[in-house]
Formats: structure tokens, sequence, C-alpha cells
């Protein structure tokens, strides 16, 4: 952090990007977000929570929020692991796993989801063995699950990441002198400094399987009430000319979706003012 | 006793059990999906994969792929040099809520992105009306998968600039700027050089998300097989269909494309390291 100058020297070319860069998120970003919320406002409240409260959207809610749930928490204790894997140790092979955590980021989310279903199914390498024990995956709500821990597995990893790296070693090394065991370490010293960091990545990871789309699909089923996602309504209604349902139904994940930035935005502040402490 | 704390030192027994645990993961997570699509995709012989990736209707979602790709690549390249340029080094009001609604769209369900420009461009959107009149398609046609490509993939040039350059630093922009460099040639000469391999990673995420978008591009394509396929609703297409071999060697190369895109990605970091830090 440098400290903040008295008055900070204007470099040339405020107007002009100003310009651009306004007139570009004006028609790319607000323009389209703005047509959405006019839509929605058009319905009338009384309307609008007919439609976003109706028996199977409230139903696609329960189980976008659960399966989104359970892949955060997943993600959280996973991501944990991974970047303490990659930060803490020299081993062969750490090169590798760190290029490959990005994967799911890279890869189509169509292509995840036609791959996961695949694995999954019940004669699937994965699914098969799943089976045995009398879990059903693929085409059931732990098959969502899957889909959206895939799909957000990168955020914990790399928001963790940095923060183990840049951690003091001295406070580690003064409860080692003193007997301190290992895991009572973590608890009291590693844990409470990476904890915004695993928050932030958390939530980002929550958003991501809210919205996620393109691998859930694939593998979900999609039977209203049981393993519908609140997205697939929205395409659905789209698909039946039914403007007005996609639209109440979108402006709720687009609200939700603005709620969980601010709370990330909070969640980084946090994490500035822990590492500047 | 300094082994433990030392970053990066050898693993001890609780070490090497946590890394096993890892490598088993990520195996079953990250690198099986990969053995899959290859396993599948050869399943009938390279002679079926070669077939099924140069049919009409593949080539030409491969072709509609490359060209939204390619058409959003210069737009992620202005916007995200003028943004970052100006918001990381200049200060005026609404800086914040600048870069928060640059990150809309990362943050933003790709269905939701396409249900809002359906309500821009859309038969009863806004624009649809005066569109309709003056014969212009965009919705269901391949301006509009190219407007939502744009859409979902250029902030992340952007979001890799801001944090770079505010880093860096804005010294030796402004001591050109004292001995009366313009501002294009400040950009050219001095801002260029040291975020060269940051624009590099971002064009690189951005492109990733730029040829495999599904459920945005899914919206507003209306799915005309042989013309407004790219290659990711391909995939799709032909799994409904029951043609598992043909959606898997799709699959494949979606796949071998985004293996290029982690390697380009593991070797720009590489660079990036070495020429920021000191």
């Amino acid at each position: 952090m440098s400290p903040p100058r008295p008055r900070a020297y204007r470099l040339p070319g405020l107007g002009l990007n100003a310009t651009l860069v306004v007139v570009f998120l004006g028609l790319f970003v607000l323009l389209p977000i703005s047509a959405l919320a006019a839509k929605s406002v058009a319905l009338g409240p009384a309307h609008f929570w007919e439609i976003i409260t109706d028996a199977r959207a409230l139903a696609t809610y329960r189980v976008t929020l659960l399966a989104a749930f359970g892949a955060t928490v997943f993600n959280a204790l996973a991501g944990l692991l991974l970047a303490w894997v990659l930060v803490r140790y020299r081993w062969t092979g750490r090169g590798l796993l760190d290029a490959i955590i990005d994967l799911p980021f890279a890869l189509p989310t169509a292509v995840s989801g036609l791959a996961l279903t695949t694995l999954f199914a019940t004669k699937g390498w994965l699914g098969a063995p799943l089976a045995e024990l009398g879990i059903k995956v693929a085409f059931a709500p732990a098959g969502i699950l899957v889909a959206m821990a895939f799909t957000s597995l990168p955020f914990v990893v790399r928001a963790v990441q940095p923060v183990l790296q840049t951690l003091e070693p001295e406070l580690e090394e003064a409860a080692l002198t003193l007997g301190t065991r290992p895991f009572t370490i973590f608890r009291r010293v590693i844990f409470p400094a990476i904890l915004p960091a695993l928050a932030t990545g958390a939530t980002l990871a929550f958003a991501r399987s809210i919205g996620e789309f393109g691998a859930v699909v694939f593998i979900a089923g999609n039977i209203p009430y049981r393993t519908e996602i609140t997205a697939l309504l929205a395409y659905i209604r789209l698909e039946e000319y039914d403007y007005a349902g996609s639209a109440a139904v979108a402006t709720v994940m687009l609200v939700a979706a603005f709620a969980i930035m601010l709370l990330v935005n909070r969640l980084e502040n946090w994490g500035r003012r822990l590492a500047a402490a | 006793m300094s082994t433990v704390v030392n970053r990066s030192a050898r693993p001890g027994f609780a070490g090497g059990l946590l890394i096993a645990a890892a490598v088993v993961l990520a195996g079953l997570l990250l690198v099986l999906p990969l053995v899959i699509i290859v396993r599948e995709a050869l399943a009938s012989g390279a002679d079926v994969l070669w077939d099924n990736l140069t049919t009409r209707d593949s080539r030409q979602a491969l072709g509609l792929s490359v060209l939204a790709a390619a058409a959003a690549l210069p737009v992620s390249l202005v916007v995200g040099l003028s943004g970052a340029w100006l918001v990381a080094y200049h200060r005026f009001p609404g800086r914040g809520l600048l870069l928060a609604v640059s990150k809309i769209p990362i943050s933003l369900s790709p269905i939701v992105a396409g249900v809002c420009y359906m309500m821009v461009y859309g038969r009863r959107g806004w624009f649809g009306p005066w569109l309709v009149e003056h014969n212009l398609e965009i919705m269901f046609a391949v301006p509009g998968i190219i407007l939502v490509t744009i859409f979902v993939s250029f902030p992340y040039l952007l979001n890799q600039l801001v944090p770079l350059m505010q880093e860096l630093g804005s010294d030796e922009e402004t001591m050109g700027d004292q001995l009366g460099a313009g501002g294009w040639t400040i950009f050219r000469r001095i801002t260029l050089p040291k975020i060269k391999w940051g624009v590099l990673y971002g064009l690189l995420l951005g492109n990733a998300r730029a040829l495999g978008e599904f459920g945005a591009v899914s919206v507003v394509s209306g799915h005309i097989r042989g013309k407004t396929n790219t290659l990711p609703l391909h995939v799709e297409l032909l799994y409904n269909d029951y043609n598992s071999a043909g959606a898997f060697a799709a699959a494949l190369l979606l796949a071998v494309l985004a293996l290029i895109t982690l390697a380009a990605k593991a070797i720009v970091a590489r660079r990036f390291r070495q020429t920021t830090s000191p």
C-alpha cells in the first residue's frame, strides 16, 4: 500500500477514456439491465409477486440454493486443502496441479456438463460405484451439486492461495518454539488470517453456482419441482414466449447477484483491513 | 523445527497425507472428466472422430464460435486498456461505481444476461418494433451472439489490468508527461511495455470465456442448425440427438482449446512474475 499522496498528479486521457468507457458500459451493461428491470416494473407489484412466488418458481429457488450451498461447503474445504498443499510444500507435480486448478474456468460449461454426466451416470466410472451404495448423482439433485462444485472449484483456491503465501512466519515460529501443536497453530494463528479470503472465495463460488447453467442442465435431468434450477425456469419461460414470466424470474436472480456482489465487496474490505493491521 | 514453518518445505508425514488427498481429489474431479472426453471421442476410432469434426454443421459451429470470439477480442482490448488507464491512473467521482458496473457480467448468471439482451433487441423488447420495421435481425442471428459474447468476456482483461497498474504505479508516466510526451506516446512507450504480459493474460481468460460461452448465447441464438449454432451449443444439440460420438468429438475440440489456454496461461504467468518481481 502506497501512502496517499496529498494531490494526485493528473495524467492526460481522462476525458477521452471516461467517455469511451461510460458509453460502452451504458450500452452493453446498463441498457440491457434497465430493460429487464423496466419489464418487471411494468408488470406491477401484484403480478410480479404472483409470478416469483409461484409454486414451480419456489421449488427452483429451493433446488438452486440447496445445491449451491452444498457445493460451496464442499469447495470451501476442498479449496482450502488444495491451496494449502500448493503453498506449503514443495513436491513433484505441484506446478501441474497449480495449472490444472483453473480447468473449470477454461473448459466450456457444456463440455464440463457432458463429461460429468457421463462419469456420474448409473453406468459411469464414478456413477456405478456410487449406485452400488444407493447414491444416485446424475439426473438427481446431487448431480446439480456436483456440476456446481466443479464449475466453481477455483474460486476458493485462488482467493486463499495469495494470502497463505504472504503470511508472516514469525507468529507460527514463536508458537512452535513454545511447543504449540500444529493443529492448534492452524486454528489459532493461520485460520483467522485466511478467514476473510476464504469467505470471499466461498461467496464468489456460491454466486457462480446460483447462476450456473451449462453444466447443470446436462446433469440435472431438469424435472420441474425436483431438479429444475432457477436459471432454467427463466430460460423455459422465454422459450414459451412468456417474456413477463422470464423477466420476473431473471430479475430475482439479478437482485440476488447484486446482493452477493455487495457482500463480496464487504468481505474484500475486511480482508484488506486485516492485511493492513 | 523450522521445517514446518518455512514456506514450501519438503512435506512431512502429515503433509504427505494432505498432498495425497489433494491429488486424489484433483484426479477424480479435474483429470477424470478430461480422460472421459478423450475416451468417448475416440471410442469408435480416429476416422469417426475426424468425420464428426468435419461435418457441415460442425464446421459452421466452429466458424461461428471463432467469429464471435474474434469480434469480442478487440472490444475487450480497447475497453480493458482504456478502462484500466482511467481507473488505475485517475481519481474522479463515480470511479467505484464504474468499477462495480464493469464487474456485473462476471457475477451475473449467463441466462440473466441473455434475457436482458432479449428485453432490448428481442421482438417484444425496447428496440424490437424498430428493428422489425427496418428488417434488422439481432436476436436469433449472428449479431446477437456477438453482442452477448462481448458482454460476458470484456471484464476479464479490465479486472486483470486495474490491480496490476495500481500496483506498478504511474510514476514513470507522470515523469513522461512532465517531460512533454503526449498521452498516446506515454501509453505506447511506457505503460504498454510494463503491462504487456498482464494484457496477454487477461485476453487469454476473456477469449476462453468467449469461445466457451453457453448460457447467454443459448438464449439469443435461436438454435438454428447450420446458422446460429456455436460449438458449445453444437455439443448440446448432438447430445440431445443421442449422437454421443458427435457430441464428444465437439467436446474434445473445445477441451483441447481449453488445455492450450491453460498452458499458455501458465507460461504467461511465469513471465509475468519474472517481470513484475523486483
